[in-house]
């Protein structure tokens, strides 16, 4: 931080008002903010989705996303107030004192221009900058993000690179024009846990250097927490609270600020554990699988589940995790290998299966949007497995349909809803509602909780435990989180490139890991604690946060 | 072997093989007709020794399938045979009728397709404005109307009520360039009437969807200006699709005149064709046919060819 300007500030939002145009009568979602940030300072904005906190990210470069509107307040950068600034004036601050890094570089960047073009457009646009420097920029900071072959990735196009090195390739881009301001909107939600670590480095030693300010904008206070000097909590369009990161961890004035803290802590019941010589209802042995025929995406897997137990398959992507749970439900017959579900072969292809199997193997997708019919009530899309499986029909139905939303905890008048009207996480216990009923024995749950905000997640997981004992399900929970593994598995399988690699139970998996890859995933996940990434990433000096 | 080379070969190999069924239905469906040329030729009252006669002189007493391979024989030659009507070799006939053909085409296309364009990126633009709606409400109402209704509704208010144009594109001997067109602007303007609205709709779909992509924003938000957001982030995406759609109404154009033709009486390959299906004068039909089966088939993979060069996925695969 430079001493001389730390006073004044660069950006000042002042009761900021933003308004969205719903089926033709506009309503507010940002009721009056205000944001104050020093140069070089750091922001980190927290919330819930919808809360409003990529609202003000936006905001903040004077922008509204389609159908969104400023109804009143200011937005000073640098003294140039954004909201009434003329176009030119606002393409010029755009370009060069603020930028915006995207939750999802992969559909922000153009498929159809070079990573390093779209890196130079603004440099060649705004200054006089010749080819080779802008070329020689590029490459330093594609170095110095960690991207492989910065001399040469430039020349690649957005589809040719990972999901993490597009992040970093926009982070990049970003730092182009050394803007004052960076907005970082969930640049990390998206990746691998060890993928994130390393971007949240990336972030934190870019803007150490360049000694930029930043807005940064998560669902995650843990990670928050470890790069941001102050942390702002927002919650349906308001600010809750705002206060320096370490005093705010520590003693959080508000209730949902502690709430958000406090739904990370663990409270679980008695992890199960199978009897020796009972048989497990789903008994993959030696498992391999490929979509091509000649490249093994699972490799020699061997999964066992038992009733009541909860196996959670834990690894990033391409480890084979989904590829699992589509053999095991009969879309993608093994290679090789032996599956039995209730001591009876289970039948690789799923035309083969008969329904009562079909009915006992149920499926719970990650993205609830995608998985429901959004032309269908939540009645009907509930009704539909109980009339095919159980042969319900009329009151009977109509009857089961309330016990299983109540079981989800779900008022019985949704039945009459359709899914746009409710929220993610009540669409996913729709979800896990319907796979219920079809009053299946073994229920797969593929990422369920991975697109939901934290507390969501934590009711989500908090049903799915007491259905799991009530209904003595055997589940297997596929996710990349390990916050997740802890508070609902019973039993950890580590995948990685198609093979497992550790598996144990979930006391012995997480918190002594005598592997190295479970190591590296556990040590990723991170601690509501501002020192955890210094200590996991020693070289990432905090001078910024010491320094000062 | 680049993608680009791999598509072509494979188009081409495709094609030829289509050609080939398609000439074996042709000539399976005029052989079923009812009727033959000899018929046509004599008229009703002749006897049956004079068709017998006819048909033995022409060839028609043979077996199909004998008839079918000697055509194809032929063909793989270069020889189209000759028309059984007129005698005349059919590569002659059909040549120029094919040029008169792709030249009203070609006109019609640079009505069309320049307006539909302008239409089309307007209407993208300005979404949901006055100038969208009006757009919209225009192209549609011309692409309900039937095609004939327009071309006598043109004819009717630009030759007769205020006689600008001819009425009938009929091509006097040696008639100019200029004359040529003079004589076709109705016709073209028929003809672009049916395509504006499909093309102007598909290119506005398409760019919309462009416009509302992830990465436009982002190019906003990096101060891009207006002109250089839709000329180089949106129009490169939309490319794909709009190509796509030109490209197959201008097959439209050339394959769907034969409506336009027969009203504007223009000596184009849809005339010939209804000709000789009247008269079942099966090498010209079979001819006309091809041709148009051809040109398709062309123009469907120009259209593949070009998505594919506009597409980096496609061109650069991981």
């Amino acid at each position: 931080m430079r001493p001389s300007e730390s006073d004044a500030a660069l950006l000042r939002i002042e009761d900021l008002r933003i308004e969205v145009d719903k089926e033709g009568t506009w309503s507010e979602i940002l009721h009056g903010v205000s944001v104050a940030l020093k140069r070089g300072e750091i922001l980190g904005v927290i919330g819930e989705s919808g809360a409003g906190k990529s609202t003000i990210g936006l905001a903040a470069l004077g922008y509204t996303r389609n159908g969104g509107r400023f109804s009143g307040g200011k937005v000073f950068l640098d003294g140039v107030e954004m909201l009434s600034a003329p176009t030119a004036i606002l393409e010029k601050m755009r370009g060069t004192r603020v930028a915006y890094v995207a939750q999802s570089a992969a559909s922000h960047f153009n498929p159809a221009h070079t990573i390093g073009a779209q890196f130079a457009e603004v440099l060649r646009l705004r200054t006089g900058m010749k080819k080779q420097d802008i070329a020689r920029k590029a490459a330093d900071l594609y170095a110095e993000l960690g991207l492989p072959d910065p001399e040469t990735i430039g020349n690649r196009y957005p589809h040719q690179l990972s999901g993490g090195q597009l992040q970093r390739a926009m982070i990049a881009m970003a730092m182009a024009t050394d803007p004052d301001l960076l907005v970082f909107d969930e640049p990390t939600t998206a990746l691998d846990v060890t993928t994130q670590l390393d971007v949240l480095g990336c972030v934190k030693r870019v803007l150490d250097r360049a000694g930029a300010a930043a807005l940064y904008i998560s669902h995650d206070l843990a990670l928050v927490a470890q790069l941001a000097d102050r942390i702002m909590v927002m919650r349906n369009g308001d600010m809750v609270e705002t206060g320096a990161t370490r005093e705010m961890l520590a003693n959080p004035r508000q209730t949902y600020t502690r709430e958000l803290l406090e739904g990370l802590q663990t409270q679980r019941d008695a992890v199960f554990v199978p009897e020796p010589d009972t048989q497990p209802l789903l008994r993959l042995d030696h498992l391999s699988a490929s979509y091509s025929g000649s490249e093994k995406v699972l490799d020699d897997v061997t999964v066992h589940v038992h009733r009541g137990e909860t196996v959670a398959i834990v690894g990033e992507s391409g480890s084979g995790k989904s590829t699992l749970t589509r053999s095991i439900c009969g879309l993608l017959p093994p290679m090789a290998g032996e599956m039995l579900f209730d001591d009876a072969v289970l039948p690789p292809r799923l035309d083969r299966r008969q329904p009562d199997t079909l009915k006992r193997i149920q499926l719970v997708h990650q993205l609830p949007d995608l998985a429901l019919n959004s032309a269908q009530r939540i009645g009907t899309i509930i009704g539909r497995p109980l009339k095919v499986f159980q042969g319900l029909t009329g009151r009977a139905q109509a009857q089961r349909v309330t016990e299983l939303l109540e079981m989800l905890e779900l008022p019985a008048s949704y039945a009459r809803r359709y899914p746009a009207q409710l929220s993610g996480g009540e669409k996913q216990r729709v979800a896990i509602a319907r796979a219920l009923a079809a009053d299946p024995a073994l229920l797969i749950c593929d990422e369920v909780t991975s697109a939901l905000d934290q507390l969501v997640a934590a009711g989500v997981l908090r049903i799915l435990r007491r259905l799991k004992q009530e209904l003595s399900l055997g589940m297997i929970f596929i996710t990349h989180d390990m916050a997740t593994v802890r508070e609902i598995a019973d039993t950890v399988i580590v995948m990685r490139q198609g093979k497992v690699v550790n598996r144990g139970s979930v006391h012995d998996v997480l918190n002594d890991p005598d592997e190295p890859y479970t190591r590296e995933l556990v040590a990723a996940a991170p601690e509501m604690d501002p020192d955890w990434i210094t200590r996991v990433r020693p070289n990432f000096n905090n001078r910024r946060r010491t320094g000062t | 072997m680049s993608i680009l080379t791999k598509t072509i070969l494979q188009r081409l190999l495709i094609g030829i093989a289509m050609l080939a069924v398609i000439s074996v239905v042709i000539f399976l469906a005029v052989d079923l007709l009812p009727g033959d040329i000899a018929r046509a030729m004599l008229g009703n009252a002749a006897s049956n020794e004079a068709l017998d006669a006819m048909r033995a002189k022409l060839g028609l007493d043979q077996p199909a399938i004998i008839r079918f391979l000697d055509w194809a024989g032929g063909v793989l030659h270069g020889d189209f045979g000759v028309s059984l009507a007129t005698r005349e070799p059919v590569s002659e006939t059909i040549s120029t009728r094919l040029y008169n053909t792709l030249f009203l085409a070609g006109m019609a296309a640079s009505i069309a397709v320049p307006i539909s364009l302008l239409l089309g990126i307007g209407a993208a633009l300005w979404r949901d404005s006055k100038f969208d709606r009006i757009a919209s409400l225009l192209t549609l109402g011309a692409i309900s109307v039937p095609e004939f209704f327009v071309a006598y509704s043109l004819v009717a208010l630009f030759a007769i009520y205020f006689p600008i144009f001819p009425p009938i594109a009929t091509l006097p001997q040696g008639a100019g360039f200029m004359d040529r067109i003079d004589v076709l602007i109705l016709p073209a303007l028929t003809l672009s009437f049916c395509v504006i609205a499909h093309m102007m709709r598909t290119i506005r779909a398409a760019l919309i969807d462009v416009l509302d992509s992830p990465y436009m924003a982002m190019a906003e938000m990096k101060g891009i200006p207006m002109r250089r957001r839709v000329l180089r982030h949106a129009l490169p995406n939309a490319m794909a699709p709009i190509i796509n759609s030109i490209v197959l109404n201008l097959a439209y154009l050339i394959v769907g005149v034969v409506v336009v033709e027969v009203i504007f009486v223009y000596p184009g390959l849809g005339q010939v064709l209804i000709d000789s299906v009247a008269k079942r004068d099966l090498p010209l039909v079979q001819a006309a046919c091809l041709i148009f089966a051809a040109l398709y088939l062309f123009l469907n993979t120009v259209a593949d060819v070009l998505a594919i060069a506009f597409n980096p996925r496609l061109r650069f695969p991981r």
